[in-house]
Order: C-alpha cells, then sequence, then structure tokens
C-alpha cells in the first residue's frame, strides 16, 4: 500500500499547486494551462479511487473539449489585464476578511470528529466500473438522464437565438428559391398593340 | 422499472408539453411570418391539453414514477394546474407586445413551454437530482429570454446579472444537497427525512441546511438575497418580467415543500429561525424601498419582496396550516402579479413602454375601466378588503400567530400599512392627475376581454375566498400525510 500512498501524496501536491497557481498567475492564458494540469491530476487520483470511467471521461469531456474551448475563448477575447486588476487592494481586506472567516467555518464544521467515513468495500478483480454506471444511469437514473439531454437541448436553441443573425448586406442565394423559379417569375408577357410607323416621306413633305 | 406502464402515465402531461414544444420548434421553421399565430393557437392547445391530462390521470393516491425520482401526489395536481392558468393568461397578454416589437417567433413559445416542463419536474420531483435538473431547466429557459431581445442593451445587462447571481444560487444549492447527501447518503426526498430523523444532529446537516436554505431563498428573491430582482424586473422586457415573477414563484414553493418539509422537516427548528429571519427582512426592505421607486416595474419588483416577505411568514410556522396559508398566498400574488403587468403590457405600444408610475396619471380620463381594473389590482396588492389579497395577507398572518409569532405579526401589519401607501399612491395618479398622453389603446380584444374577467376575479374571490383556500388546503394536507 505504500506505493499508492506515495502516488497519492504527488498528484494531490500538483493538484494543490496547480489550483493556486489557477488563481494567481497573472496571465489567462497559463491560468487556462494550470487547470488543464489540474484536471489531469485530478483524473490520476480518480483511477486510484478505481473510478476509472469518471477519470477517463474528465480527461476526455474537460481536458479535451472544454478547456480548449476556454482556452480560445480567452485568447479571442483580448482581456485587458490592468483593468480586471483594477481595485484589487481596494477590496481585498474584506475580501480576505471573508475568506478566512470561510475556511474557519468549514474546517470546524468539516472537521473529523463530524464525519463518519465509510469502510472500503473490496471489490471483486472483474469489477467494472463502466458497467455499473450505464446500469443504474439507465435504471434508476433514467429520468434525470433524459431530463438533462433535455437542458442540453435548451441550451443549444438559446445559443442560437441569441447568436445567430441575419445580415441584412448578405447578398448569397438560397438554392431551394432557386430551383423553384418559374418561368413567370422571371418574365412577364405583356399584349401591347402594334405600333404602325408612318411614313417620314409624308410628314416632310406637309411641313414644307 | 417492473412497471413501464405506469411510468409513463404518470409523467403523461410533462410528456405532452416536452413534445409540443419540440414540435412547435420544428414547425416554427416551416411557416410564414404571416401564419404565426398557428404557434400561438398551438402553445395556448398545449397548455389546455396538459391541464387536461393533469385533470384525468390525477388520483387521490400518491403515485411514484421511475424509480421514486417523480411524485404524482394532489399537491403537484393542484400546482400543475395554476401554473398552466398562469402560462396561458402570460401568452394572451404579451402577444401583441411581442408582435410589436419584433419578438414574435416560434422560439419565445417553445422555451416558455420548455420552461413549464422545467418547473412540472420540480414540482414533482422527489429527488434532489430530479428538483435540481427541473431547477437548472427552467432557469435556463428565463436567461435566454430575458436577453431575447438581443439588441436592447438593458435586456441584456439584466440577463447577465440575473445569470450570474443565478448560477451562484445554483451552486449553493447544489453544494448543500452534496453535504446532505453526503450525510444522509441518499438523494430520495424520503430517505433523507428517514435518515437524518435517526442519527444525532451534527454541524454538517445544518451547514448544508444553509446552502439549500440560501438557494431557495435566492429563487424566491427574499432578503438577503434580494439584490438580482430590482435590476433583472426593471431592464427585462415587461413580458419577460411577467415569466420571471409569477409562475416560477409556484415552483419554489413546491420545491421548498419538497425539500424542506418532505426532506428536512427533522430540523424544523433549525430552519424556522432562518425563514423567520428572512421574512422580517423582506417585508421591512421590500416596502420601504418600494416607496421610493419612479418606476413601475421597479416598484413591483419591491413589492414582489415584500410579498415574499409574507409567503415566508407562513412557511415559517413550519406547520401544514402555516404552509396551506402560504400556498393560498402564493396563488393569489400570481393572479395578482401577472394582472399588474398585463396592464402595463396594456397600455405599452410600438416605441413605448408604460413602465414609468407617471404613465398612468390621468388613466381615469382616458379609459376609465382599466382604471377600475388597476384600481382592483392595487387594492389586492395593498391587501384591502373585499379583494383576495386581503384574505391572503389576513390567512397568512393568523396562522403565524397560532404559531406564536407575536411581534412579528405585528411588525408585518406595520409594514403592510406603509405598503398600502405606494398602491394607492398609484390610484391616486390615476385618479386625480391630469393625463399627459392621450393615445388611443392599441391591445387586441381577447385581451381586453380576458384581462377583465382576471382582475375582476381577484374582486369574486376576494369575495368568496373558500373557494381557493379550500382547494390548497386540502391538496397539500393530503399531500403531506
Amino acid at each position: 500500500m505504500l506505493f499508492t500512498d506515495i502516488v497519492f501524496y504527488v498528484l494531490s501536491a500538483i493538484l494543490l499547486f496547480s489550483g493556486i497557481r489557477v488563481i494567481t498567475t497573472r496571465n489567462p492564458v497559463h491560468a487556462a494551462l494550470f487547470l488543464v494540469l489540474a484536471f489531469f491530476t485530478a483524473a490520476g487520483i480518480w483511477l486510484l479511487l478505481e473510478a476509472e470511467f469518471l477519470a477517463i471521461a474528465l480527461i476526455l469531456v474537460y481536458v479535451g473539449a472544454v478547456m480548449v474551448l476556454f482556452l480560445f475563448v480567452v485568447m479571442m477575447l483580448d482581456i485587458n489585464l490592468d483593468k480586471l486588476r483594477e481595485g484589487f487592494w481596494e477590496y481585498l481586506p474584506m475580501a480576505g476578511l471573508i475568506g478566512v472567516l470561510m475556511v474557519v467555518e468549514m474546517t470546524m464544521v468539516l472537521a473529523e470528529k463530524n464525519l463518519h467515513p465509510s469502510e472500503a468495500v473490496e471489490l471483486p478483480a472483474n469489477y467494472s466500473n463502466t458497467a455499473a454506471l450505464g446500469k443504474v444511469l439507465y435504471t434508476d437514473y433514467l429520468l434525470p438522464f433524459e431530463l438533462a439531454a433535455v437542458v442540453l437541448l435548451v441550451a443549444m436553441i438559446a445559443a442560437i437565438v441569441l447568436t445567430l443573425r441575419e445580415r441584412k448586406d448578405n447578398k448569397s442565394m438560397n438554392p431551394a428559391d432557386q430551383v423553384k423559379v418559374k418561368r413567370s417569375d422571371r418574365i412577364r408577357i405583356v399584349s401591347m398593340p402594334a405600333e404602325v410607323e408612318e411614313a417620314p416621306a409624308v410628314a416632310a413633305e406637309e411641313k414644307k | 422499472m417492473d412497471n413501464m406502464q405506469f411510468d409513463l402515465l404518470a409523467l403523461l402531461p410533462e410528456l405532452v408539453v416536452m413534445g409540443m414544444a419540440m414540435f412547435i420548434l420544428l414547425l416554427d421553421l416551416f411557416i410564414l411570418p404571416q401564419n404565426r399565430f398557428m404557434i400561438y393557437g398551438l402553445s395556448q392547445f398545449t397548455l389546455l391539453a396538459a391541464a387536461f391530462f393533469t385533470f384525468k390521470t390525477h388520483t387521490p393516491a400518491v403515485g411514484f414514477a421511475f424509480s421514486h425520482m417523480f411524485i404524482d401526489d394532489t399537491l403537484s395536481d393542484v400546482i400543475k394546474l395554476m401554473m398552466y392558468l398562469g402560462t396561458s393568461l402570460i401568452l394572451v397578454y404579451t402577444r401583441k407586445y411581442l408582435q410589436d416589437r419584433n419578438l414574435y417567433r416560434g422560439e419565445f413559445y417553445a422555451m416558455v413551454l420548455f420552461g413549464l416542463l422545467g418547473m412540472m419536474i420540480m414540482v414533482s420531483g422527489h429527488n434532489m437530482l430530479t428538483i435540481y435538473i427541473g431547477l437548472e431547466l427552467l432557469s435556463l429557459c428565463l436567461y435566454s429570454l430575458v436577453a431575447f431581445d438581443r439588441d436592447n442593451p438593458r435586456a441584456s445587462e439584466a440577463a447577465m446579472k440575473y445569470f450570474v447571481l443565478g448560477a451562484l444560487a445554483s451552486g449553493m444549492l447544489l453544494y448543500g444537497m452534496s453535504m446532505l447527501y453526503g450525510m444522509t447518503g441518499s438523494l430520495d426526498v424520503s430517505d433523507i427525512a428517514n435518515s437524518i430523523a435517526q442519527q444525532p444532529k451534527s454541524p454538517v446537516l445544518i451547514l448544508g441546511l444553509v446552502f439549500v436554505v440560501a438557494g431557495l431563498a435566492f429563487k424566491f428573491g427574499a432578503v438577503p438575497f434580494q439584490m438580482w430582482v430590482p435590476d433583472v424586473y426593471q431592464g427585462s422586457p415587461t413580458p419577460m418580467t411577467l415569466l420571471i415573477g409569477s409562475v416560477p414563484k409556484l415552483a419554489a414553493y413546491a420545491m421548498t415543500v419538497r425539500l424542506l418539509v418532505q426532506g428536512l422537516h427533522p430540523l424544523a427548528l433549525d430552519w424556522q429561525d432562518m425563514l423567520v429571519l428572512m421574512a422580517v427582512l423582506s417585508i421591512i426592505i421590500g416596502n420601504f424601498s418600494a416607496i421610493v421607486q419612479t418606476n413601475l416595474k421597479r416598484m413591483l419588483a419591491y413589492s414582489t419582496i415584500s410579498h415574499v416577505g409574507f409567503i415566508m411568514f407562513g412557511m415559517m410556522s413550519a406547520n401544514a396550516n402555516g404552509f396551506a396559508s402560504s400556498f393560498f398566498y402564493i396563488s393569489a400574488y400570481v393572479l395578482m402579479s401577472i394582472a399588474g403587468f398585463g396592464i402595463i403590457l396594456l397600455l405599452s405600444r410600438q416605441g413605448f413602454e408604460a413602465e414609468e408610475i407617471n404613465d398612468l396619471k390621468g388613466l381615469n380620463q382616458r379609459h376609465p375601466w382599466f382604471a377600475f381594473l388597476m384600481l382592483i389590482i392595487m387594492f389586492s396588492m395593498a391587501g384591502i378588503p373585499p379583494t383576495i389579497g386581503f384574505y391572503a395577507k389576513f390567512t397568512v398572518l393568523q396562522a403565524a400567530w397560532q404559531a406564536g409569532f407575536t411581534w412579528q405579526v405585528v411588525l408585518a401589519v406595520l409594514m403592510a400599512t406603509i405598503g398600502a401607501f405606494y398602491y394607492l399612491n398609484i390610484v391616486r395618479k390615476m385618479y386625480f392627475d391630469a393625463p399627459e398622453d392621450h393615445t388611443p389603446l392599441s391591445a387586441p380584444l381577447d385581451m381586453r376581454f380576458i384581462l377583465s374577467v382576471h382582475s375582476l376575479a381577484l374582486l369574486g374571490l376576494g369575495l368568496f375566498p373558500e373557494v381557493l383556500l379550500g382547494v390548497c388546503g386540502h391538496s397539500l394536507l393530503i399531500s403531506l400525510q
């Protein structure tokens, strides 16, 4: 058991370090990268707890998708760092006081005597974390699972409603309209009486 | 999963609303803008169908579905029926406003229905996970609806504030729920109650409770979590203010019943103190701040805070009588607030928002009938007999008095008197000031008719309060057994 203990302490140390760096580093891109490191080490700790599926999902979803998106946003936003840091010293005493109070309160409440950790369960060697999750997800937790899908649908609709704009100066054509076009949309046949041209010679003689 | 057929039957109204919301979303892509009345009609039809199924599948017995994730009892059915009614009224009143401002789009109706689905899930959630997801579904719809008029900078600002603070509240609620899960080992509401009753009270449970109550208070808009209410109410387009301020309060009430009464009743002594503090502060701060407002929507926002205080007065007694009275109050409040904002929408027209109190000046000379309706609404909000608002305040304070909250009740009566000042100020402006604006009303006939019936109902229900009071009390009592 010594080996896993060492791995745990190493991972935890890296996790704490990167967590602190996320909020202390000056460059937002560095902060995002430290967050990636934090997720990665957290996934390592989950692996130690034999929650393989969650560990891999954390890396795939958070590191692979969310953080990449986040980095893009940070780079594209062009954040003005000086403006962000405005009022830092002014708010520090108040924020520090509240922070310290919260830490003290949480330590008092979450002290070991108040928590009753349950005994670790020895799992059989062929136990599959993924299969167990899948089983509860599609039986006991079916309703919240499907509702979460509705939440995602709503998020998608909201994003499209709030961002999709039709530009007024857009000159692109709609192919469906082009195909559907009929002859009558393009030309109009007008019946007009034929104009009879008078002989110019006669007119000239009359003038004289 | 032993009885799948029953499971789906219990969810029938939810399935109807969800299916129709998706259908409306798709249909909107295929119809011409001038045929959009179909979307509106279909939304109203959905509400009617959902009401029909809720009514038809109602049984006095408590039914569970999806491994106790979903509860179908009388309370949830009654609240759902009220929600359909409220949403239907909102759709009637907002149609003209949306048409005038180029917001009359299918997505609005789909979002409203999805939000309704979220509220129905909150009402019927019997598991903290279901309740939380229902809440998120509702909140997400409301955030995006506030920002729906996306070229309006005030609306965008309101949406941003609402989103950030709402996310913070959801986070607090979730954190509290995780603490409770840690101490009880279950997310199921009844299991939590059983587990807490069997174990000694520990500080961790109380910490979880504090976070849950803070999250609930945030959603209600009670002091000290009221900061978002005035800004969001004022900044949002009026239809969205109406959507935020009315029907979701019913859902928040149901969530409170599920979490605090059914789940955390063994800790009632602890949450009672928190509710007393929030109720008293809400009534004081809400009423005093409302006096100085010049914007009607902002004033109604502060008045909402004071109404929330009264609602909590019922809950803080922590007995069935108290909760029944606050259920009665909340249904009366939903009716009043929809009618109040309905008048604002009635007086608005293209390019003009009737949201300053001065816009109501001389309404009696312009439109005596609507001035009279506004008079009823204001009397009802102020709690002047014989309107329903009076009986709502009366039953709530009676319940608190019986529970032994003497000085709090005296204070609440004083504050209600102060509150009458700003409601009557509006009546004064309507009847005794000269009108500044003589534009005729442009509201459609159906809206005028329904608004008239609705406002008169405030008076009618006030004359016969036992109807609504009986429904509220009965449904709550048989559900809490």
